[in-house]
């Protein structure tokens, strides 16, 4: 395959940044979109330029690392796919693909293709964890949890904060993110307990680096992880419980 | 940026600590939403009352200004709906800026094409249909309530409704901004009608289809039964 890719370069933060482009020759159809920037890289080190700076880790769609924008949709056009698991196969030979890494005023661009997620780090801090007494572990099978609450609750935990939801978001509003994360801990036995004080501290931080929610759902549409939005009203709802009721526990 | 840690102002009253937030705003907007969709029903209602001719929409607005008499004295009712309504209208109008205001700050555009998956046309122009109704609904009251030239018909006369409504839908102009603009609230309904379950928490999956077809349904009623009625004056069934 031979593809043309225009990518977004941008030496730092203050840099202005401006599509580059790129022909890459000789791709096979079963490498990954990531492999094919690697063969790029290797190609344009050799040649003295400096490489495209991208994310990645695991490349096994699971670190959520290596988001980027692909002709105009987050992780590209394959559903339910984070971009190191999207392959070459699915664009065609001859094909011009754009590269931009994601935009939000949250998200601060370090480099070409990666950005600054700490803002998704503040959120977790506010209230993603539960607060137990450390020591000897209890017993898991004496805390009965329904089938149907621990399915749901493993479908928020599947998010992997790669940042998908803020990219594709007309407003850049990080509630698809937030809900996921508030939902699997508030779900469960051990997250309830501070149900409600998790909830409004983790949507306030929310609130201090990113938009207000229109329902527009491409952040569902978006999400590799196919996390659905209805996370969002649970998440809405419990909001509404801890400013107007004042509940703090499940 | 501030610290992760957020304290909740204990010296602010809960509803203003509420509505500070986005969440909060969103939740207002859809409250306020439930009381315009329930007013805006209504009125599409009253509206088809032009249809039975004979002065009966006349009468049924002098009942409406007669509402709970003599429990209450005449218009007292009316104005304590009008209240809410300019109430809810100011509430929905504030909150919709404020946001948009935050989603300015938030948003950085792409330099590249934008491709979106499921976002409706509906839904990614509720500020412009919403400000554009916002706009003709002044003109509307100017027009058929106040009577204010040259928004109201030649010989627009108090009380005299049916005749002012005619009079001011036989101007082709008219009847055709009164079509647009009923076309573009039945736009922002489609998406609020089902918006609003998902802002106000009400969005168990169950009910996901139904939400749907409850938003598509309220819009075509309400398109349907409003622009009904600058046809019938264009086609001279009415008048």
């Amino acid at each position: 395959m031979n593809i043309t890719l225009r990518v977004w370069r941008q030496a730092g933060p203050s840099d202005q940044g401006r599509f580059e482009t790129y022909r890459v020759s000789d791709i096979s159809a079963e490498m990954s979109f990531l492999e094919m920037l690697d063969v790029l890289n290797e190609r344009l080190t050799l040649e003295d330029v400096e490489p495209i700076a991208f994310d990645s880790d695991c490349r096994e769609g699971i670190c959520g690392t290596c988001g980027v924008m692909i002709n105009g949709r987050a992780h590209g056009p394959q559903a339910a796919t984070a971009t190191c698991q999207l392959h070459m196969r699915s664009f065609s030979d001859g094909d011009t693909i754009t590269v931009e890494p994601w935009r939000a005023a949250a998200f601060e661009i370090i480099r070409d293709l990666m950005v600054d997620r700490a803002a998704f780090d503040r959120i977790i801090e506010a209230g993603g964890f539960i607060t137990v007494a450390t020591g000897a572990a209890p017993e898991a099978n004496l805390t009965p949890v329904p089938k149907d609450t621990s399915e749901t609750a493993f479908d928020a935990a599947a998010c992997i904060g790669c940042g998908a939801c803020v990219a594709v978001c007309p407003n850049s509003a990080a509630q698809l993110f937030t809900a996921a994360k508030i939902s699997h801990l508030n779900l469960l036995p051990q997250g309830s307990a501070e149900r409600y004080s998790r909830t409004e501290r983790m949507v306030d931080t929310m609130e201090q680096f990113f938009g207000s929610c229109t329902n527009h759902g491409e952040c569902e549409a978006a999400c590799p992880k196919e996390i659905s939005i209805d996370f969002i009203a649970m998440m809405n709802r419990d909001y509404v419980k801890a400013k107007i009721q004042k509940r703090r526990g499940g | 940026m501030t610290s992760s840690s957020v304290s909740t102002s204990k010296n602010r009253s809960w509803p203003l600590e509420f509505y500070r937030s986005a969440v909060g705003k969103k939740w207002v907007m859809g409250i306020t939403g439930i009381a315009l969709l329930a007013f805006v029903l209504g009125h599409m209602i009253g509206n088809l009352k032009v249809y039975l001719g004979d002065g009966q929409l006349d009468s049924y607005a002098h009942f409406l200004r007669e509402l709970l008499y003599p429990l209450l004295p005449k218009t007292v009712t009316l104005w304590i709906f009008r209240t809410g309504l300019v109430a809810a209208f100011l509430l929905h109008i504030h909150a919709a800026a404020s946001l948009t205001l935050l989603n300015r700050r938030a948003n950085v555009a792409y330099e590249g094409p934008r491709d979106y998956a499921v976002a409706t046309y509906a839904s990614r122009t509720m500020r412009w249909s919403g400000v554009i109704v916002a706009v003709f609904l002044l003109w509307h009251l100017a027009d058929l309530t106040w009577g204010v030239t040259p928004m109201a018909p030649q010989g627009w006369e108090a009380g005299a409704v049916e005749a002012n409504l005619i009079g001011s839908l036989s101007r082709g102009g008219v009847a055709l901004l009164y079509i647009v603009a009923n076309l573009l609230l039945g736009i922002h309904i489609y998406h609020g009608a089902w918006s609003l379950f998902q802002s106000l928490g009400w969005a168990h999956p169950s009910y996901h289809r139904l939400r749907r077809w409850f938003a598509q349904a309220f819009a075509g009623v309400i398109v349907i039964g409003n622009v009904s009625i600058p046809l019938a004056v264009w086609a001279g069934w009415l008048g």
